[in-house]
Protein backbone atom coordinates (compact mmCIF):
# COMPACT_ATOMS: atom_id res chain seq x y z
CA UNK A 1 0.00 0.00 0.00
CA UNK A 2 1.47 3.40 -0.88
CA UNK A 3 1.51 6.27 1.59
CA UNK A 4 -1.99 7.39 2.70
CA UNK A 5 -3.44 4.67 0.43
CA UNK A 6 -3.07 7.20 -2.40
CA UNK A 7 -2.48 6.15 -6.00
CA UNK A 8 -2.04 8.42 -9.03
CA UNK A 9 -2.55 8.27 -12.79
CA UNK A 10 -0.62 9.81 -15.68
CA UNK A 11 -3.74 11.82 -16.47
CA UNK A 12 -3.56 13.45 -13.03
CA UNK A 13 -6.35 11.67 -11.18
CA UNK A 14 -5.79 10.39 -7.63
CA UNK A 15 -7.34 7.29 -6.06
CA UNK A 16 -7.67 6.77 -2.30
CA UNK A 17 -8.50 3.21 -1.37
CA UNK A 18 -10.62 2.43 1.68
CA UNK A 19 -11.31 -1.30 1.75
CA UNK A 20 -13.42 -2.04 -1.35
CA UNK A 21 -14.15 1.64 -2.10
CA UNK A 22 -11.99 3.94 -4.20
CA UNK A 23 -12.43 7.70 -3.83
CA UNK A 24 -11.32 9.53 -6.99
CA UNK A 25 -10.50 13.14 -7.82
CA UNK A 26 -7.94 15.27 -9.66
CA UNK A 27 -4.58 16.29 -8.33
CA UNK A 28 -3.14 19.58 -7.16
CA UNK A 29 -1.18 19.81 -10.41
CA UNK A 30 -4.34 19.25 -12.48
CA UNK A 31 -6.32 21.96 -10.69
CA UNK A 32 -3.44 24.42 -11.05
CA UNK A 33 -3.27 23.78 -14.80
CA UNK A 34 -7.02 24.19 -15.18
CA UNK A 35 -7.44 27.40 -13.24
CA UNK A 36 -10.73 28.31 -11.59
CA UNK A 37 -13.04 25.31 -11.95
CA UNK A 38 -16.47 26.46 -13.09
CA UNK A 39 -18.26 23.19 -13.93
CA UNK A 40 -17.88 19.55 -13.03
CA UNK A 41 -19.83 16.87 -14.91
CA UNK A 42 -19.98 13.56 -13.01
CA UNK A 43 -21.66 10.20 -13.63
CA UNK A 44 -24.80 8.97 -11.89
CA UNK A 45 -24.49 6.34 -9.13
CA UNK A 46 -24.99 2.90 -10.63
CA UNK A 47 -22.85 3.59 -13.71
CA UNK A 48 -20.27 0.87 -14.38
CA UNK A 49 -16.84 2.14 -15.38
CA UNK A 50 -14.01 0.48 -17.28
CA UNK A 51 -10.38 1.47 -16.88
CA UNK A 52 -9.54 4.60 -18.93
CA UNK A 53 -13.20 5.25 -19.68
CA UNK A 54 -14.13 8.95 -19.63
CA UNK A 55 -16.33 9.30 -16.57
CA UNK A 56 -16.86 13.07 -16.61
CA UNK A 57 -15.52 16.51 -17.40
CA UNK A 58 -14.08 19.38 -15.47
CA UNK A 59 -14.22 22.87 -16.98
CA UNK A 60 -12.56 26.12 -16.07
CA UNK A 61 -13.03 29.51 -17.68
CA UNK A 62 -10.23 28.66 -20.09
CA UNK A 63 -10.22 24.90 -20.57
CA UNK A 64 -12.12 21.61 -20.57
CA UNK A 65 -10.55 18.40 -19.29
CA UNK A 66 -11.94 14.90 -19.47
CA UNK A 67 -11.80 12.65 -16.41
CA UNK A 68 -10.50 9.09 -16.92
CA UNK A 69 -11.47 6.16 -14.72
CA UNK A 70 -8.32 4.74 -13.11
CA UNK A 71 -10.08 1.57 -11.95
CA UNK A 72 -13.01 -0.68 -12.87
CA UNK A 73 -16.10 -0.55 -10.74
CA UNK A 74 -19.57 0.77 -10.01
CA UNK A 75 -20.08 4.43 -9.14
CA UNK A 76 -21.66 4.46 -5.69
CA UNK A 77 -21.60 8.21 -5.05
CA UNK A 78 -20.81 11.45 -6.86
CA UNK A 79 -19.84 14.65 -5.01
CA UNK A 80 -22.97 16.72 -5.65
CA UNK A 81 -21.60 19.68 -3.69
CA UNK A 82 -19.32 20.37 -6.68
CA UNK A 83 -22.39 21.48 -8.64
CA UNK A 84 -22.83 24.50 -6.40
CA UNK A 85 -19.25 24.84 -5.15
CA UNK A 86 -16.92 23.75 -7.97
CA UNK A 87 -14.13 25.84 -6.41
CA UNK A 88 -13.65 23.00 -3.90
CA UNK A 89 -11.69 21.27 -6.66
CA UNK A 90 -9.21 24.15 -6.61
CA UNK A 91 -9.20 24.76 -2.87
CA UNK A 92 -8.98 21.17 -1.63
CA UNK A 93 -8.44 18.82 -4.60
CA UNK A 94 -7.60 15.80 -2.45
CA UNK A 95 -10.23 16.50 0.21
CA UNK A 96 -13.52 18.34 -0.33
CA UNK A 97 -12.78 18.36 -4.07
CA UNK A 98 -13.29 14.56 -4.31
CA UNK A 99 -15.40 13.62 -7.33
CA UNK A 100 -16.68 10.03 -7.24
CA UNK A 101 -16.64 6.94 -5.06
CA UNK A 102 -16.37 3.63 -6.87
CA UNK A 103 -16.85 0.05 -5.58
CA UNK A 104 -13.74 -1.70 -6.92
CA UNK A 105 -14.39 -4.68 -9.21
CA UNK A 106 -10.81 -5.82 -9.14
CA UNK A 107 -8.16 -4.49 -6.77
CA UNK A 108 -5.41 -5.64 -9.14
CA UNK A 109 -6.24 -2.53 -11.23
CA UNK A 110 -4.33 -0.62 -8.55
CA UNK A 111 -1.08 -2.31 -9.57
CA UNK A 112 -0.99 -0.21 -12.78
CA UNK A 113 -1.15 3.05 -10.84
CA UNK A 114 1.69 5.18 -9.42
CA UNK A 115 2.46 5.99 -5.84
CA UNK A 116 2.99 9.58 -4.63
CA UNK A 117 6.75 9.53 -5.16
CA UNK A 118 6.47 8.37 -8.76
CA UNK A 119 3.71 10.90 -9.46
CA UNK A 120 5.72 13.79 -7.98
CA UNK A 121 8.63 12.81 -10.21
CA UNK A 122 6.33 12.76 -13.25
CA UNK A 123 5.01 16.24 -12.49
CA UNK A 124 8.50 17.61 -11.95
CA UNK A 125 9.51 16.47 -15.43
CA UNK A 126 6.56 18.12 -17.16
CA UNK B 1 11.63 30.93 -24.42
CA UNK B 2 11.44 34.71 -24.79
CA UNK B 3 10.79 36.91 -21.77
CA UNK B 4 9.63 40.50 -21.53
CA UNK B 5 11.50 42.94 -19.27
CA UNK B 6 8.72 42.35 -16.70
CA UNK B 7 9.44 38.62 -16.37
CA UNK B 8 11.06 38.91 -12.92
CA UNK B 9 8.18 41.14 -11.76
CA UNK B 10 5.66 38.49 -12.85
CA UNK B 11 7.46 35.74 -10.97
CA UNK B 12 7.68 37.90 -7.83
CA UNK B 13 3.92 38.49 -8.05
CA UNK B 14 3.23 34.76 -8.15
CA UNK B 15 2.38 34.48 -11.84
CA UNK B 16 1.51 31.12 -13.34
CA UNK B 17 3.53 31.29 -16.57
CA UNK B 18 2.51 29.64 -19.84
CA UNK B 19 3.82 29.46 -23.39
CA UNK B 20 2.41 31.91 -25.89
CA UNK B 21 4.25 31.20 -29.12
CA UNK B 22 7.94 31.73 -28.34
CA UNK B 23 7.07 33.75 -25.24
CA UNK B 24 6.67 32.78 -21.62
CA UNK B 25 3.85 35.00 -20.34
CA UNK B 26 1.66 35.18 -17.25
CA UNK B 27 -1.59 33.21 -17.57
CA UNK B 28 -2.78 34.59 -14.23
CA UNK B 29 -1.26 35.57 -10.89
CA UNK B 30 -2.49 32.68 -8.77
CA UNK B 31 -5.82 34.07 -7.50
CA UNK B 32 -7.93 33.03 -10.47
CA UNK B 33 -9.09 34.61 -13.70
CA UNK B 34 -12.46 35.72 -12.30
CA UNK B 35 -10.78 37.84 -9.62
CA UNK B 36 -8.60 39.60 -12.21
CA UNK B 37 -11.56 40.32 -14.48
CA UNK B 38 -13.44 41.74 -11.51
CA UNK B 39 -10.51 43.90 -10.42
CA UNK B 40 -10.16 45.37 -13.90
CA UNK B 41 -13.87 46.11 -14.20
CA UNK B 42 -14.20 47.58 -10.71
CA UNK B 43 -10.93 49.49 -10.31
CA UNK B 44 -7.71 48.91 -12.26
CA UNK B 45 -5.91 46.04 -13.96
CA UNK B 46 -2.47 46.09 -15.56
CA UNK B 47 -1.37 43.84 -18.41
CA UNK B 48 2.11 43.17 -19.78
CA UNK B 49 1.67 43.09 -23.55
CA UNK B 50 5.33 43.73 -24.37
CA UNK B 51 5.41 40.63 -26.55
CA UNK B 52 3.46 42.56 -29.18
CA UNK B 53 5.40 43.98 -32.12
CA UNK B 54 6.21 47.59 -33.00
CA UNK B 55 7.24 48.63 -36.53
CA UNK B 56 8.34 52.21 -37.27
CA UNK B 57 7.61 53.66 -40.73
CA UNK B 58 9.47 56.85 -41.70
CA UNK B 59 10.19 58.77 -44.86
CA UNK B 60 8.45 61.03 -47.33
CA UNK B 61 6.37 58.17 -48.78
CA UNK B 62 5.37 56.83 -45.35
CA UNK B 63 1.73 57.85 -45.69
CA UNK B 64 1.47 56.49 -49.25
CA UNK B 65 2.88 53.15 -48.12
CA UNK B 66 0.57 52.96 -45.12
CA UNK B 67 -2.52 53.92 -47.10
CA UNK B 68 -1.75 51.15 -49.57
CA UNK B 69 -1.30 48.61 -46.79
CA UNK B 70 -4.18 49.27 -44.39
CA UNK B 71 -7.97 49.45 -44.64
CA UNK B 72 -8.46 52.57 -42.51
CA UNK B 73 -7.69 56.11 -43.65
CA UNK B 74 -4.35 57.16 -42.16
CA UNK B 75 -4.60 60.60 -43.79
CA UNK B 76 -7.05 61.52 -41.03
CA UNK B 77 -4.33 61.20 -38.38
CA UNK B 78 -2.53 64.24 -37.05
CA UNK B 79 0.66 63.76 -35.02
CA UNK B 80 -0.43 62.55 -31.59
CA UNK B 81 -3.36 60.50 -32.90
CA UNK B 82 -3.80 56.78 -33.46
CA UNK B 83 -6.30 54.49 -35.15
CA UNK B 84 -7.30 50.84 -35.35
CA UNK B 85 -7.07 49.14 -38.73
CA UNK B 86 -6.97 45.85 -40.56
CA UNK B 87 -4.22 44.75 -42.91
CA UNK B 88 -5.58 42.60 -45.75
CA UNK B 89 -3.99 40.40 -48.39
CA UNK B 90 -4.82 40.56 -52.13
CA UNK B 91 -7.78 38.22 -51.79
CA UNK B 92 -9.30 40.23 -48.95
CA UNK B 93 -8.31 37.89 -46.10
CA UNK B 94 -6.95 39.38 -42.88
CA UNK B 95 -3.21 39.39 -42.26
CA UNK B 96 -3.50 41.19 -38.91
CA UNK B 97 -5.35 43.88 -36.99
CA UNK B 98 -3.17 46.72 -35.80
CA UNK B 99 -3.01 50.06 -34.02
CA UNK B 100 -1.34 52.80 -36.06
CA UNK B 101 0.29 55.69 -34.19
CA UNK B 102 1.04 58.97 -35.96
CA UNK B 103 4.05 60.29 -34.07
CA UNK B 104 5.03 63.15 -36.39
CA UNK B 105 5.21 64.20 -40.00
CA UNK B 106 6.29 61.10 -41.99
CA UNK B 107 6.75 59.27 -38.68
CA UNK B 108 4.41 56.42 -37.87
CA UNK B 109 4.43 53.35 -35.68
CA UNK B 110 2.41 50.12 -35.96
CA UNK B 111 1.59 47.96 -32.96
CA UNK B 112 0.97 44.42 -34.24
CA UNK B 113 -0.09 41.12 -32.68
CA UNK B 114 2.68 39.04 -31.11
CA UNK B 115 1.51 35.92 -32.89
CA UNK B 116 1.63 37.68 -36.29
CA UNK B 117 4.95 39.46 -35.86
CA UNK B 118 7.10 37.42 -38.23
CA UNK B 119 4.36 37.17 -40.84
CA UNK B 120 3.66 40.93 -40.61
CA UNK B 121 7.34 41.84 -40.84
CA UNK B 122 7.72 39.76 -44.02
CA UNK B 123 4.58 41.32 -45.51
CA UNK B 124 5.46 44.91 -44.58
CA UNK B 125 9.03 44.45 -45.87
CA UNK B 126 7.81 43.02 -49.17
CA UNK B 127 5.26 45.81 -49.69
CA UNK B 128 7.77 48.48 -48.65
CA UNK B 129 10.01 47.78 -51.65
CA UNK B 130 7.82 49.91 -53.90
CA UNK B 131 8.04 52.94 -51.60
CA UNK B 132 10.75 55.31 -50.51
CA UNK B 133 10.53 54.66 -46.77
CA UNK B 134 12.51 53.34 -43.83
CA UNK B 135 10.96 50.39 -42.00
CA UNK B 136 12.38 49.50 -38.57
CA UNK B 137 11.45 46.69 -36.21
CA UNK B 138 11.45 48.29 -32.75
CA UNK B 139 9.84 45.28 -31.05
CA UNK B 140 12.92 43.89 -29.29
CA UNK B 141 13.48 47.14 -27.37
CA UNK B 142 9.87 48.14 -26.74
CA UNK B 143 7.64 47.36 -23.79
CA UNK B 144 3.87 47.87 -23.68
CA UNK B 145 1.78 48.00 -20.52
CA UNK B 146 -2.01 48.22 -20.66
CA UNK B 147 -3.67 49.99 -17.72
CA UNK B 148 -7.42 49.42 -17.76
CA UNK B 149 -10.38 50.12 -15.50
CA UNK B 150 -12.49 52.97 -14.10
CA UNK B 151 -9.52 54.18 -12.00
CA UNK B 152 -6.86 53.65 -14.67
CA UNK B 153 -6.48 57.23 -15.88
CA UNK B 154 -6.56 58.69 -12.37
CA UNK B 155 -3.85 56.31 -11.18
CA UNK B 156 -1.64 56.90 -14.25
CA UNK B 157 -2.14 60.66 -13.85
CA UNK B 158 -0.81 60.50 -10.30
CA UNK B 159 2.43 59.07 -11.71
CA UNK B 160 2.55 61.19 -14.85
CA UNK B 161 4.48 64.42 -15.31
CA UNK B 162 2.19 65.88 -17.98
CA UNK B 163 -1.49 66.47 -17.48
CA UNK B 164 -3.75 63.83 -19.01
CA UNK B 165 -6.76 66.12 -18.74
CA UNK B 166 -8.64 66.17 -22.01
CA UNK B 167 -6.74 63.18 -23.44
CA UNK B 168 -9.22 61.83 -26.00
CA UNK B 169 -9.67 58.20 -27.03
CA UNK B 170 -6.96 57.32 -29.53
CA UNK B 171 -4.92 60.35 -28.56
CA UNK B 172 -1.23 60.03 -27.62
CA UNK B 173 0.71 61.98 -25.03
CA UNK B 174 4.49 61.76 -24.58
CA UNK B 175 5.62 62.26 -21.00
CA UNK B 176 7.18 60.54 -17.99
CA UNK B 177 5.38 57.98 -15.86
CA UNK B 178 7.15 56.98 -12.63
CA UNK B 179 10.04 59.08 -13.92
CA UNK B 180 10.38 57.09 -17.15
CA UNK B 181 9.78 58.49 -20.66
CA UNK B 182 6.90 56.88 -22.50
CA UNK B 183 4.06 57.33 -24.95
CA UNK B 184 0.60 57.15 -23.41
CA UNK B 185 -2.25 56.20 -25.76
CA UNK B 186 -5.83 56.31 -24.53
CA UNK B 187 -7.15 53.00 -25.81
CA UNK B 188 -7.63 49.46 -24.64
CA UNK B 189 -8.80 45.95 -25.31
CA UNK B 190 -11.01 45.38 -22.28
CA UNK B 191 -14.01 47.63 -22.81
CA UNK B 192 -12.93 49.75 -19.84
CA UNK B 193 -11.38 53.21 -20.02
CA UNK B 194 -7.62 53.28 -19.81
CA UNK B 195 -4.33 53.65 -21.59
CA UNK B 196 -1.54 51.68 -23.17
CA UNK B 197 1.91 52.86 -22.10
CA UNK B 198 4.70 52.29 -24.61
CA UNK B 199 8.27 52.68 -23.40
CA UNK B 200 11.78 51.36 -23.79
CA UNK B 201 11.84 47.90 -22.26
CA UNK B 202 14.33 49.02 -19.59
CA UNK B 203 11.79 51.54 -18.29
CA UNK B 204 8.92 49.10 -17.95
CA UNK B 205 9.70 47.65 -14.49
CA UNK B 206 9.65 51.09 -12.82
CA UNK B 207 6.29 51.92 -14.38
CA UNK B 208 4.79 48.49 -13.66
CA UNK B 209 6.00 48.38 -10.06
CA UNK B 210 4.76 51.91 -9.36
CA UNK B 211 1.30 50.91 -10.56
CA UNK B 212 1.34 47.75 -8.44
CA UNK B 213 2.23 49.85 -5.38
CA UNK B 214 -0.80 52.04 -6.15
CA UNK B 215 -3.03 48.97 -6.00
CA UNK B 216 -3.31 48.04 -9.67
CA UNK B 217 -4.15 44.35 -10.07
CA UNK B 218 -1.76 42.44 -12.32
CA UNK B 219 -3.84 40.58 -14.90
CA UNK B 220 -2.65 37.78 -17.17
CA UNK B 221 -3.45 36.61 -20.67
CA UNK B 222 -6.44 34.55 -19.53
CA UNK B 223 -8.19 37.56 -18.00
CA UNK B 224 -7.29 39.66 -21.04
CA UNK B 225 -9.06 37.20 -23.31
CA UNK B 226 -12.18 37.10 -21.12
CA UNK B 227 -12.34 40.90 -20.89
CA UNK B 228 -12.01 41.45 -24.64
CA UNK B 229 -14.63 38.79 -25.33
CA UNK B 230 -17.07 40.42 -22.91
CA UNK B 231 -16.39 43.68 -24.77
CA UNK B 232 -16.83 41.84 -28.10
CA UNK B 233 -13.44 42.82 -29.51
CA UNK B 234 -12.11 40.50 -32.22
CA UNK B 235 -9.01 38.40 -31.65
CA UNK B 236 -6.72 37.50 -34.52
CA UNK B 237 -6.86 33.80 -35.24
CA UNK B 238 -10.45 33.60 -33.99
CA UNK B 239 -12.73 36.27 -35.52
CA UNK B 240 -10.04 37.48 -37.92
CA UNK B 241 -8.27 34.95 -40.14
CA UNK B 242 -6.34 34.80 -43.42
CA UNK B 243 -9.01 32.75 -45.16
CA UNK B 244 -12.15 34.64 -44.21
CA UNK B 245 -13.43 38.08 -45.16
CA UNK B 246 -13.76 40.70 -42.42
CA UNK B 247 -17.02 41.78 -44.06
CA UNK B 248 -19.86 40.96 -41.67
CA UNK B 249 -17.77 41.37 -38.51
CA UNK B 250 -19.03 44.87 -37.74
CA UNK B 251 -15.65 46.43 -38.57
CA UNK B 252 -16.86 48.48 -41.53
CA UNK B 253 -15.93 51.65 -39.65
CA UNK B 254 -12.24 50.61 -39.99
CA UNK B 255 -12.53 49.71 -43.69
CA UNK B 256 -12.63 52.94 -45.68
CA UNK B 257 -13.55 51.99 -49.23
CA UNK B 258 -13.68 55.72 -49.93
CA UNK B 259 -9.89 55.39 -50.11
CA UNK B 260 -9.18 54.81 -53.80
CA UNK B 261 -6.65 52.06 -53.25
CA UNK B 262 -5.59 49.57 -50.59
CA UNK B 263 -4.66 45.90 -50.75
CA UNK B 264 -7.85 43.84 -50.63
CA UNK B 265 -10.18 46.72 -51.53
CA UNK B 266 -11.59 44.99 -54.62
CA UNK B 267 -12.69 41.97 -52.61
CA UNK B 268 -14.38 44.14 -49.99
CA UNK B 269 -16.30 46.08 -52.66
CA UNK B 270 -17.40 42.91 -54.41
CA UNK B 271 -18.70 41.35 -51.20
CA UNK B 272 -20.57 44.48 -50.26
CA UNK B 273 -22.22 44.35 -53.68
CA UNK B 274 -23.04 40.65 -53.42
CA UNK B 275 -24.60 41.06 -49.98
CA UNK B 276 -23.33 39.87 -46.61
CA UNK B 277 -23.53 36.07 -46.28
CA UNK B 278 -22.15 35.55 -42.79
CA UNK B 279 -22.32 37.78 -39.79
CA UNK B 280 -20.54 37.93 -36.46
CA UNK B 281 -23.03 37.70 -33.60
CA UNK B 282 -22.92 37.47 -29.84
CA UNK B 283 -24.44 34.43 -28.17
CA UNK B 284 -25.47 34.14 -24.54
CA UNK B 285 -26.12 30.62 -23.27
CA UNK B 286 -29.43 29.98 -21.58
CA UNK B 287 -28.41 27.17 -19.21
CA UNK B 288 -26.07 27.71 -16.27
CA UNK B 289 -23.80 24.80 -17.08
CA UNK B 290 -23.07 25.58 -20.72
CA UNK B 291 -19.72 27.07 -21.74
CA UNK B 292 -19.36 27.49 -25.51
CA UNK B 293 -15.89 26.94 -27.00
CA UNK B 294 -14.13 27.90 -30.23
CA UNK B 295 -14.99 25.68 -33.19
CA UNK B 296 -18.27 24.36 -31.83
CA UNK B 297 -21.00 24.07 -34.45
CA UNK B 298 -24.20 26.09 -34.32
CA UNK B 299 -27.66 24.99 -35.47
CA UNK B 300 -30.99 26.76 -35.80
CA UNK B 301 -33.56 25.97 -33.08
CA UNK B 302 -35.17 23.41 -35.36
CA UNK B 303 -31.83 21.55 -35.58
CA UNK B 304 -31.54 20.99 -39.32
CA UNK B 305 -28.26 21.84 -41.00
CA UNK B 306 -25.48 23.75 -39.29
CA UNK B 307 -25.49 27.52 -39.82
CA UNK B 308 -22.17 28.55 -38.36
CA UNK B 309 -19.56 28.11 -35.67
CA UNK B 310 -18.24 29.62 -32.46
CA UNK B 311 -15.12 31.77 -33.00
CA UNK B 312 -14.52 32.51 -29.31
CA UNK B 313 -16.28 31.27 -26.19
CA UNK B 314 -15.90 31.44 -22.42
CA UNK B 315 -17.69 31.60 -19.13
CA UNK B 316 -18.13 35.31 -18.42
CA UNK B 317 -17.50 36.00 -14.73
CA UNK B 318 -19.09 39.44 -15.18
CA UNK B 319 -22.35 38.06 -16.61
CA UNK B 320 -22.31 34.65 -14.87
CA UNK B 321 -23.16 32.96 -18.15
CA UNK B 322 -21.43 31.29 -21.07
CA UNK B 323 -20.91 33.75 -23.93
CA UNK B 324 -19.56 33.44 -27.42
CA UNK B 325 -18.78 35.31 -30.59
CA UNK B 326 -19.88 33.29 -33.61
CA UNK B 327 -19.96 33.52 -37.39
CA UNK B 328 -23.38 32.48 -38.61
CA UNK B 329 -25.56 32.78 -41.71
CA UNK B 330 -26.79 36.36 -41.89
CA UNK B 331 -30.42 35.18 -41.98
CA UNK B 332 -30.19 33.96 -38.36
CA UNK B 333 -28.47 37.03 -36.94
CA UNK B 334 -31.46 38.90 -35.57
CA UNK B 335 -31.19 39.80 -31.86
CA UNK B 336 -33.23 37.39 -29.78
CA UNK B 337 -32.98 34.48 -32.22
CA UNK B 338 -32.79 31.14 -30.42
CA UNK B 339 -29.98 28.86 -31.63
CA UNK B 340 -28.32 25.61 -30.56
CA UNK B 341 -24.62 25.18 -29.84
CA UNK B 342 -23.28 21.63 -29.99
CA UNK B 343 -21.12 21.44 -26.86
CA UNK B 344 -19.24 18.15 -27.22
CA UNK B 345 -22.43 16.29 -28.16
CA UNK B 346 -24.77 18.18 -25.85
CA UNK B 347 -27.24 20.54 -27.53
CA UNK B 348 -27.23 23.80 -25.57
CA UNK B 349 -29.54 26.72 -26.21
CA UNK B 350 -28.12 30.16 -26.97
CA UNK B 351 -29.75 33.52 -27.71
CA UNK B 352 -28.36 36.03 -30.20
CA UNK B 353 -27.38 38.99 -28.04
CA UNK B 354 -26.73 42.64 -28.76
CA UNK B 355 -23.02 43.42 -28.63
CA UNK B 356 -21.05 44.23 -26.64
CA UNK B 357 -21.97 41.85 -23.82
CA UNK B 358 -20.46 44.34 -21.40
CA UNK B 359 -18.63 47.57 -21.78
CA UNK B 360 -17.68 49.64 -18.78
CA UNK B 361 -16.84 52.76 -20.76
CA UNK B 362 -20.22 54.10 -19.79
CA UNK B 363 -19.50 53.78 -16.02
Amino acid sequence: MPENNLYFTKSHEWVRVDGETAVIGITQHAQEELGDVALVQLPEPGRILQVDEVFGEVESIKAVSELYAPVRGEVVEANDSLQTAPEQVNNDPLGDGWMIKVRLSDTSDLKSLMDGTAYDALVKDL
Amino acid sequence: MLHTSLYESHLKLGAKMISFGDWEMPRDYGKGVAAEVKACRSSIGIFDVSHMGEFRVEGDEALDFIQHLITNDAARLKPGQAQYSLVLNETGGVIDDVILYCLGINNYLFVVNAGCLDKDWAWFSEQARAFHIRLTDESPDTALIAVQGPEAITKVQSLCEASLAGLQRFEIRYSKVAGESCHILRTGYTGEDGVEIKCHKDHAPAIWNALVVLGAAPCGLAARDVLRLEAAYPLYGHELTMNETPVGLGLGWAIKTSKPDFIGRNDIIKRAQDGIREQLVGLTMTAQNAIPREGQIIFPAALEDPIGRVTSGTLSPTLGKGIALARIGAGFAEIGTSLIVDIRGRKAEAIVTKLPFYRGLDH
